[in-house]
């Protein structure tokens, strides 16, 4: 194509993007935008995926039955999530299985919060409270995303995380309110979530090397920074509300800004979770690879009979 | 043995089948072979649970003791658990939760359309509620049991190795004693051996065209009607009763 065309394109391209005209799969897209996004859906998806594994680490163990359905629920609802993302990733051309291989070999990503170990019950409202929380605030601004099956997806799927995020803080409320026990449970999960919580909105604005692109395609419309300050003002008062404190001596109401103050984050352990040396990375990777390994005699019986059967049709 | 003990035996042993292999399914959660399956054995153990819970209400309000739907779940000995000892066998492979899975719709889905026409009024809304899960329940096993031993030689293999393997569970299935003799002259049970028949033939049309057989030895166990489970089962009440045992009289 002359360059002089590609420039038209581009300028289409952005025309219709400051128009909030949504970008579908069989439009022209400068290619740098079809892989941001193939790298952001993917890695969605995965954390998707991944998710399930410290919630899954619990749902033999919960401790009713009405608890029990409900993760059951909400794991599934997961694992829908990342189905239908997976979906939206092949929209852009990319294959399902490459990109899942991508993960199972360290090159793509996925959200650093699921290395951490769930180790008691309080850590399935935390999940539910803390990390669907936050992924809702990173999410609710992704279904204006300028990427048409991505933002449909994601309608969705806010809705879901919405009922999660209540299923969560009903958990941790029944344990603040609970026995000493229990509501010593629910401080100490709060203790081990809130900062690796408040990591998921990714590096801070002045060391994000993808924001600035992404804002101005419009497949993101906050920087981190703000969408973190967000979820602190969030959550802070739902904390107080049930009585548990939030782990940071800095935190404080600033009545000139109207936002909460909040500590500096441990930037070095953030960084090493995303590089690979968080507690349970190691685990999550090795378990969706035996998953896969585990499965590939399934895979090839289905196609193996799916062509029999193939076959019989057209001798019959 | 009066009516109300009879009938609270009987739910228990309902309901347990569906807690444990509910259970035993919800291991799964997160590791399935195939993203698609994942989702599928979450939601079948996502059903059972359901239909324990409706069962085991049931249960707590016939023994009228005070206990309720989770006290029962969580709260009792291993012994006196009365679930088929089918439910309780490790997950295996996939093949073989399929298998399990699908010797168990069988006799479920014959089961609950007898009960629907059960006198009492409460199994019989359970059975016909349940009774739309189940329908999918079997026609998905069914499924894989045909696609996994009509697929690769591999796939059958294995497959017939699980069917070979838990085909000694089937006749406990049709398990009855006094207290299903009791609620069947009442009208509130139905006598399992008018559909064993059925069920055989059921399960054999699946097997053929799947290029499976059950073995020729007739090695049958039971026990689990009574209590007397298989070592696995120990193990799963220890993960299932955990928290309630470790914090004993809470609310969760």
């Amino acid at each position: 194509m002359e360059k002089q065309d590609i420039s038209k394109l581009e300028r289409q391209f952005q025309e219709k993007i400051d128009n909030e005209i949504k970008i579908e799969p069989k439009d022209w897209m400068p290619d740098a935008y079809r892989e941001t996004l193939i790298r952001q859906i993917s890695q969605h998806a995965h954390s998707e995926i991944v998710g399930q594994l410290p919630e899954g680490n619990w749902v033999t163990r919960a401790p009713n039955l009405r608890r029990k359905a409900v993760l059951l629920a909400k794991i599934q609802d997961e694992a829908g999530h990342g189905l239908y993302l997976y979906s939206a990733v092949e929209t852009l051309g990319a294959d399902r299985e490459e990109t899942i291989d991508d993960l199972h070999s360290g090159k793509a990503k996925y959200s650093s919060i699921f290395n951490y170990p769930s180790l008691t019950w309080a850590d399935m409202g935390m999940i539910g409270w803390l990390v669907d929380g936050a992924a809702i605030m990173n999410q609710v601004p992704l279904c204006r995303c300028s990427y048409g099956p991505y933002a449909r997806a994601m309608v969705r799927v806010c809705k879901e995380e919405s009922f999660h995020q209540r299923q969560g803080f009903e958990i941790v409320t029944k344990l603040a309110q609970g026995t000493p026990e229990q509501k010593e449970m629910a401080q100490e999960s709060l203790n081990r979530w809130w900062w690796p919580a408040l990591m998921m909105f990714g590096p801070s604005d002045k060391d994000s090397k993808h924001t600035a692109q992404s804002m101005a395609w419009k497949i993101k419309r906050h920087t981190n920074d703000e969408l973190r300050q967000m979820f602190v003002d969030v959550t802070v008062p739902q904390a107080e509300l049930i009585g548990l404190k939030v782990p940071d001596n800095d935190l404080k109401f600033n009545e000139e800004t109207g936002h909460y103050d909040f500590g500096e984050i441990n930037w070095d352990e953030f960084w090493q979770v995303v590089k690979g040396y968080g507690p349970c990375n190691k685990e999550r990777v090795e378990a969706r690879k035996k998953a896969k390994e585990e499965g590939m005699w399934i895979r090839e019986a289905a196609n193996a009979y799916a062509e029999k059967r193939a076959n019989r049709k057209k001798a019959s | 043995m009066t009516k109300q003990e009879a009938l609270f035996e009987y739910l228990l042993r309902r309901a347990d089948d569906t807690l444990i292999l509910g259970h035993r399914l919800s291991e799964w959660c997160g590791h399935g072979p195939i993203l698609e399956e994942d989702i599928a054995l979450t939601n079948l153990a996502l059903d059972l649970v359901g239909q324990a819970t409706e069962l085991y209400q049931y249960a707590a309000k016939v023994e009228d003791k005070g206990r309720d739907e989770d006290d029962l779940a969580f709260l009792r000995l291993e012994r006196e658990y009365k679930n088929v000892l089918l439910v309780e066998q490790t997950n295996g492979d996939f093949g073989k939760t399929i298998v399990r899975q699908f010797l168990f719709d069988h006799f479920q889905i014959l089961l609950y359309e007898r009960l629907m026409e059960s006198k009492d009024e409460q199994i019989a809304a359970i059975a016909a509620k349940s009774i739309k899960e189940v329908k999918y329940h079997l026609k998905h096993s069914s499924e894989w049991v045909i696609r996994l031993g009509d697929g690769t030689e591999e796939s059958h293999n294995r497959v017939q190795e699980s069917v070979t393997d838990l085909s000694r569970f089937i006749d406990e299935l049709f398990y009855q004693d006094e207290v299903d003799e009791l609620l069947i002259k009442e009208g509130v049970a139905c006598d399992t051996s008018e559909f064993r028949s059925t069920y055989d033939a059921n399960i054999k049309a699946v097997l053929d065209e799947a290029t499976l057989s059950l073995p020729k030895e007739k090695w049958q166990l039971d026990g689990g009607r009574k209590g007397i489970h298989s070592e696995h089962l120990g193990y799963l009440l220890a993960e299932l009763q955990y928290v309630q045992r470790t914090h004993p009289g809470m609310e969760w």
